[in-house]
């Protein structure tokens, strides 16, 4: 033995670094027709990274205080050196963090990744989906800006419509008769140290489950069902290198337009960094318009198409709640696109169209004629759901190869 | 495992008793985490009454006040908006302000919700999410004056009372507040307790 093997023959001995390696890695067989929907997930937890590392750094200059955040954000970006890059990475990462989650969302739903045996897996992924978003709504309090301020009023009074409890809730979150210190102290920590830590272990449980089941692949078939006389799948290849390599030109090209959207249009016009938050928080101004930053904006929309108060909360908490349950609605005998009817397409289409268009109208000042292609929208998104429990019995499926294709 | 010389019935009592001891230990220790979520005392002892002088006001004119963090809305109402008010009901929700989810004192009542016909102090937050509303001359020729929220739309007319179609479900909160003298109302302090 060399004295490299004799000292890894000595950790494995105590830790079972090699077994974790070689079950998670090298011998972690994953099927061998990925395509370009299969870099989303490497790619989140590169973003995932880019979050901590810069969330860290901004804190050694970030000060939680109602009279002094603003002025600490002020003082990352124009005094400490290369502060204005790290925030511009944070409040990017943030956008590019909800755009990669959307497509590896969506790839799950082409694929049908969620289908049986990946239901834990669906599941682990949805909980760091609604953890995500509890994370960018009070990071987005942070800087003290008046959207920053105005955004956490108006989500913050959204459990005003819990019966009963509403109004003490509402207190009870913020600490104070008002969005003040008080609440901004309790969203920082909350966004710094109690979610991250959740969402950590969330991501640890979304690949555990993953590892344990396999991956799923475009053709939706299982490539566990054949395998070679030592008990790998003939249509597997090691994850590493193969795919360690492959997911590399993803992050490039990742990469690549991050960059391009940090140097260059870090407020992304105003959907990234809206124009309101660039001055301070004044409790007693709202902005003339109050939009949510974009990736929020299609369940907002949802939220502003019902002409009443707690109908609308209901019916946005619906639209999270019941991709949860994506497993179970959905029975058609395959679980790809690929091998499913001209029906499953077209409403999928559907699906991506009405949620942009909610999307697009959730940054819009409401107009009479906005409120009706609202309601539209999210009448068609909660079919979609109804759809995915019948659409077996009508739409015709093609049949499933035995091996995947290429 | 030997289960040799175990007794099961005990075993099982030891197990459920030491739960529901731990169980009610977690519910305690949760209590000061829940707890010191709620306002500190700091931020209850803050909210001392304003007073606001409302001798020198012309009639449409408003003055906006800070009491406890929210805005006040003062505003002094001329003949014509009060006459105004009278002919509006049929296109609010409740002007009557009867709905048990109005907030105003008991001493605010009937249309013109006023301790004073030509004086409205209401709370100037809107009652669907919050947003500050904006005080309008004219909302529309029908509608007459009031406040406009810019968040999702909602409108309030010249006495706080909400306009029948638009998101938010109750009209404007009135705030505690009296007459000091015929020339200044003290916020956050109710009617016949000065």
């Amino acid at each position: 033995m060399t004295r490299g093997q004799q000292f890894m023959q000595w950790i494995d001995d105590r830790f079972p670094a090699t077994k974790v390696w070689n079950e998670h890695l090298a011998e972690y067989y994953a099927p061998k027709n990925f395509n370009f929907w299969y870099f989303f997930g490497s790619l989140a937890l590169l973003v995932l990274v880019n979050q901590l590392l810069t969330g860290i750094w901004l804190t050694m200059h970030y000060n939680p205080s109602a009279e002094l955040a603003y002025a600490s954000v002020e003082y990352i970006m124009r005094d400490v050196p290369y502060g204005w890059l790290l925030r511009y990475m944070h409040s990017t990462g943030a956008s590019a963090f909800f755009l990669v989650v959307y497509m590896h969302m969506f790839r799950g739903m082409m694929y049908g990744s969620y289908r049986k045996p990946r239901e834990l897996v669906w599941l682990f992924g949805m909980v760091i989906f609604v953890l995500l978003m509890a994370e960018a709504f009070m990071g987005y309090l942070l800087p003290w800006g008046n959207m920053s301020y105005w955004g956490a009023q108006v989500i913050i009074n959204l459990f005003n419509a819990v019966p009963v409890v509403g109004e003490d809730l509402v207190t009870w979150i913020r600490g104070d008769y008002l969005i003040s210190g008080a609440t901004l102290n309790r969203f920082f920590a909350l966004h710094v140290v109690a979610l991250p830590i959740a969402l950590l272990l969330m991501v640890f449980l979304h690949i555990v489950a993953l590892h344990a089941v396999g991956s799923n692949n475009p053709d939706g078939i299982e490539i566990k069902k054949n395998k070679d006389e030592n008990g790998i799948p003939l249509d597997g290849i090691p994850f590493h290198p193969y795919y360690t390599v492959k997911d590399i030109v993803g992050v490039a090209g990742f990469l690549f337009l991050f960059c391009l959207a940090i140097f260059y249009f870090p407020e992304g016009g105003g959907y990234f960094l809206e124009p309101p938050n660039f001055t301070p928080a004044n409790n007693l101004k709202t902005p003339e318009h109050i939009a949510p930053v974009w990736y929020f904006t299609p369940f907002y929309s949802i939220l502003r198409a019902v002409p009443n108060m707690e109908g609308g909360v209901v019916l946005m908490g619906l639209s999270i709640v019941i991709l949860f349950f994506m497993p179970w609605l959905d029975r058609s005998p395959v679980k790809s696109i690929r091998y499913k009817g001209p029906l499953f397409k077209l409403a999928l289409a559907l699906f991506v169209v009405c949620f942009v268009v909610l999307g697009y109208l959730g940054m819009k000042p409401p107009s009479p004629l906005f409120t009706l292609l609202a309601q539209i929208s999210t009448g068609y998104y909660f079919f979609f759901f109804i759809f995915l429990t019948f659409y077996h019995k009508i739409d015709k499926t093609k049949p499933v190869p035995e091996r995947v294709t290429h | 495992m030997s289960k040799d010389g175990v007794d099961s019935g005990r075993r099982r009592f030891l197990l459920w008793s030491t739960s529901a001891v731990g169980a009610v230990g977690a519910v305690g220790i949760a209590v000061p985490f829940v707890k010191s979520w709620s306002p500190s005392a700091r931020a209850e002892a803050a909210g001392a009454p304003v007073e606001v002088n409302v001798g020198k006001m012309k009639p449409g004119q408003a003055i906006r006040a800070e009491w406890r963090g929210k805005p006040i809305f003062v505003l002094k109402r001329s003949q014509e908006s009060l006459d105004k008010l009278q002919q509006i009901n049929d296109l609010l929700k409740d002007p009557e302000s009867q709905k048990d989810t109005v907030k105003q004192p008991d001493y605010i009542t009937g249309i013109n919700r006023s301790i004073r016909d030509d004086i409205l102090v209401v709370i100037g937050i809107c009652t669907h999410l919050g947003c500050v509303p904006q005080q309008r001359e004219q909302l529309s020729p029908e509608e007459g004056g009031g406040f406009f929220c810019p968040c999702h739309g909602s409108k309030f007319d010249m006495a706080g009372r909400v306009f029948s179609g638009v998101p938010a479900n109750d009209n404007l909160e009135v705030p505690p507040y009296s007459f000091i003298d015929d020339n200044t109302i003290i916020i956050g302090v109710d009617k016949g307790a000065a």
